[in-house]
């Protein structure tokens, strides 16, 4: 038996490396800005996906995003490392989504995709770190879930049940779920393996709908080679209830957005030499900080 | 009904500090709302458990108790909050943001759309004016966490949806009991009328907790590097300093993932939180997510080879100068004028 996977993956500002330039001066985030790139714990999970598509011949990987136009440079970094097929919804009625609407939009997709055996996808996003959207996407699906995965231990065809070793706080567990579960993967787990050369000129010139020019090159060959075509999916298209989408759909509202000034306080400024250093110590085991 | 719910997450038959932690902080919003405190207990054999539990204050107690409930697995956990929830009617409830209540909580807000922040570190109650839709809220949580990166804090709000739900790491808020004796309603629950027998579809086949390697939470004397400490091996000398003063190492996260120190030793938002009386920043320039977990610290000394470190606007003293000569000096001067 052969396993339909879908990796859930999200294109994330690079909020590791903010510069001077990330806020304007009124105290916004300045997105363009930020480098775009793809959630690092998506790429372990995407991992996990292609090990078992190696393990499990006939297995297929399918991409799953939601983004603007230019995220469908997620599903073509899936597709040179060795995914099969990517979707990207994309549509202004998502914009605005927290968490809830988010999972929501993902799971009216994945219903429409409809085949699978697993879901995956990293843990949490480096632009919220909420861990949040996997779990409400299983509920969504019905579906049990394993967080935290470090790796997948073996999946058993016959009985349909998957083994998995996490982490949990302090130490670490095996677990082992019916098929279909989602899946949600470490940044410890084994990294991405790299893009594969002959799949990078492959799918090179894939493009979604939106970043496809008027006048494309080879205009003809897009025609000739569907897999060039990104397909992108509108909220109409998953047959989604506007009302649970983007902003109307979000039970949370930020009610305050503060730029980070701190408090500053009096404070002594001393010099690295002998004389300071010995002085602050001395000061430190006379109020008794230190003993 | 719409009471403050903590739910208390346990190891075996002892529940987590954190959740000891919520419920001293649920204890004050509850008070401040004029409303009660009850606490949700999920596991196996927990006869007395309220014992651990009542002394935050807690009004009532809803223990459930059935041999598949320990350890921990998502659905049957979920279906106990979902069901309860549905007859109970919180307006706030809160859990650990640990593995385990980020696992449940977003199941369980998804389950009652409710709106769910993760990793909150404040926690407060307040009015809401909504201008466009010419509405006002009374008393809602704010529920406060730095966001993007800990480039900005975000004050997030449910006005429409309940339970407002929020998740808070260990040692952020602190514990305290109440009233040793106070006195509680203890429900213990019919567990089937809760859990359909096919939630229990996820086996734990293994599970396995080791005791912390050291005490970095509870240190009243922490010395934390950062990316600025330069290698693996320029931590070392934060070991011996830490040694001397009878102290404990710790770390940015710049630094536990250029690989100078272990994941356990992170201090922040994503880490861990200390609130030592001595708190020695080496080389730290203070993202907001590393404040985030030690703001509370009673003396801050930063060693900083930049004057602008934006750690050095919080700190009572500011050693201008770089790591390597200071903190050899400060094993020196301490070892010099300690005896």
């Amino acid at each position: 038996m052969s396993l339909r996977i879908i990796v859930l993956a999200k294109q994330v500002p690079d909020t590791r490396n903010v510069g001077k330039d990330a806020m304007t001066a009124e105290g916004t985030v300045n997105r363009s800005a930020l480098p775009a790139i793809f959630n690092p714990e998506d790429l372990n999970a995407l991992e996990q996906a292609l090990r078992l598509k190696d393990a499990h011949p006939g297995s297929t990987v399918t991409v799953l995003t939601m983004g603007p136009g230019r995220a469908a440079e997620i599903i073509r970094e899936g597709l040179y490392r060795g995914a099969d097929n990517g979707y990207l919804l994309t549509d202004r009625a998502f914009a605005g989504a927290d968490t809830l609407a988010t999972s929501y939009a993902l799971a009216t997709a994945i219903r429409k995709i409809g085949d699978y055996d697993l879901i995956v996808g990293g843990r949490q996003a480096i632009d919220g770190d909420t861990a949040q959207v996997g779990p409400q996407v299983a509920e969504k699906l019905g579906l049990p879930q394993v967080t935290y995965a470090e790796e997948v231990l073996n999946v058993d065809e016959s009985a349909r049940r998957i083994t998995v070793k996490r982490h949990i706080d302090g130490g670490v567990e095996t677990v082992e779920a019916p098929l279909p579960v989602v899946l949600t993967v470490n940044g410890s787990a084994a990294p991405c393996r790299p893009r594969n050369a002959k799949l990078v000129m492959k799918y090179k010139y894939a493009l979604g709908k939106q970043e496809r020019p008027a006048e494309v090159a080879h205009a003809e060959l897009y025609e000739k080679r569907p897999y060039l075509n990104i397909q992108e999916w509108s909220v109409a298209d998953v047959d989604g209830d506007l009302s649970q989408c983007g902003l109307a759909g979000s039970p949370t509202k930020v009610k305050a957005i503060q730029n980070i000034v701190f408090q500053a306080k009096e404070s002594k400024t001393l010099s690295g030499s002998d004389a300071d250093v010995e002085g602050l110590m001395v000061e430190l085991l006379a109020n008794h900080t230190i003993g | 009904m719409n009471n403050v719910f903590v739910y208390c997450e346990l190891e075996g038959t002892t529940v987590a500090d954190v959740s000891l932690e919520l419920l001293t902080k649920g204890r004050k919003l509850a008070n401040q709302l004029g409303c009660q405190l009850e606490a949700i207990v999920a596991g196996s054999g927990l006869e007395g458990v309220e014992k651990q539990i009542l002394p935050y204050g807690v009004d009532k107690v809803h223990v459930f108790d059935a041999p598949g409930l320990f350890p921990y697995t998502s659905l049957p956990h979920a279906s106990i909050l979902i069901n309860l929830f549905k007859e109970e009617k919180p307006q706030i409830c809160l859990m650990g943001a640990t593995v385990i209540g980020r696992d449940l909580g977003p199941r369980v807000s998804s389950a009652l759309t409710s709106g769910l922040t993760a990793d909150c570190t404040a926690l407060e109650i307040g009015p809401h004016e909504d201008k466009r839709a010419g509405k006002t809220y009374e008393n809602l949580l704010y529920q406060i966490r730095p966001a993007f990166g800990g480039n900005i804090v975000a004050t997030i709000i449910n006005p429409e949806h309940r339970p407002q739900m929020a998740t808070v790491r260990e040692g952020v808020m602190k514990k305290e009991i109440l009233d040793a004796n106070y006195q509680g309603e203890i429900i213990r629950h019919d567990v089937a009328k809760y859990v359909p027998e096919t939630e229990y579809v996820v086996k734990v086949i293994d599970h396995h907790v080791e005791k912390a390697k050291h005490n970095l939470k509870g240190a009243p004397i922490v010395i934390a590097g950062g990316y600025g400490m330069g290698s693996k091996e320029n931590f070392d000398m934060l070991y011996e300093l830490a040694k001397e003063l009878h102290g404990e190492v710790g770390a940015s996260r710049a630094a536990v993932d250029a690989g100078f120190c272990e994941h356990d030793r992170q201090i922040g938002q994503t880490g861990v939180t200390v609130r030592p009386k001595l708190y020695i920043a080496c080389g730290i320039s203070g993202q907001i997510q590393h404040i985030a977990g030690m703001q509370d610290a009673g003396i801050i000394i930063s060693v900083n080879s930049d004057p602008n470190a934006p750690i050095n606007a919080i700190a009572d003293y500011v050693i201008n100068g770089t790591v390597e000569e200071v903190i050899p000096k400060m094993i020196k001067y301490y070892k010099k004028n300690s005896k």
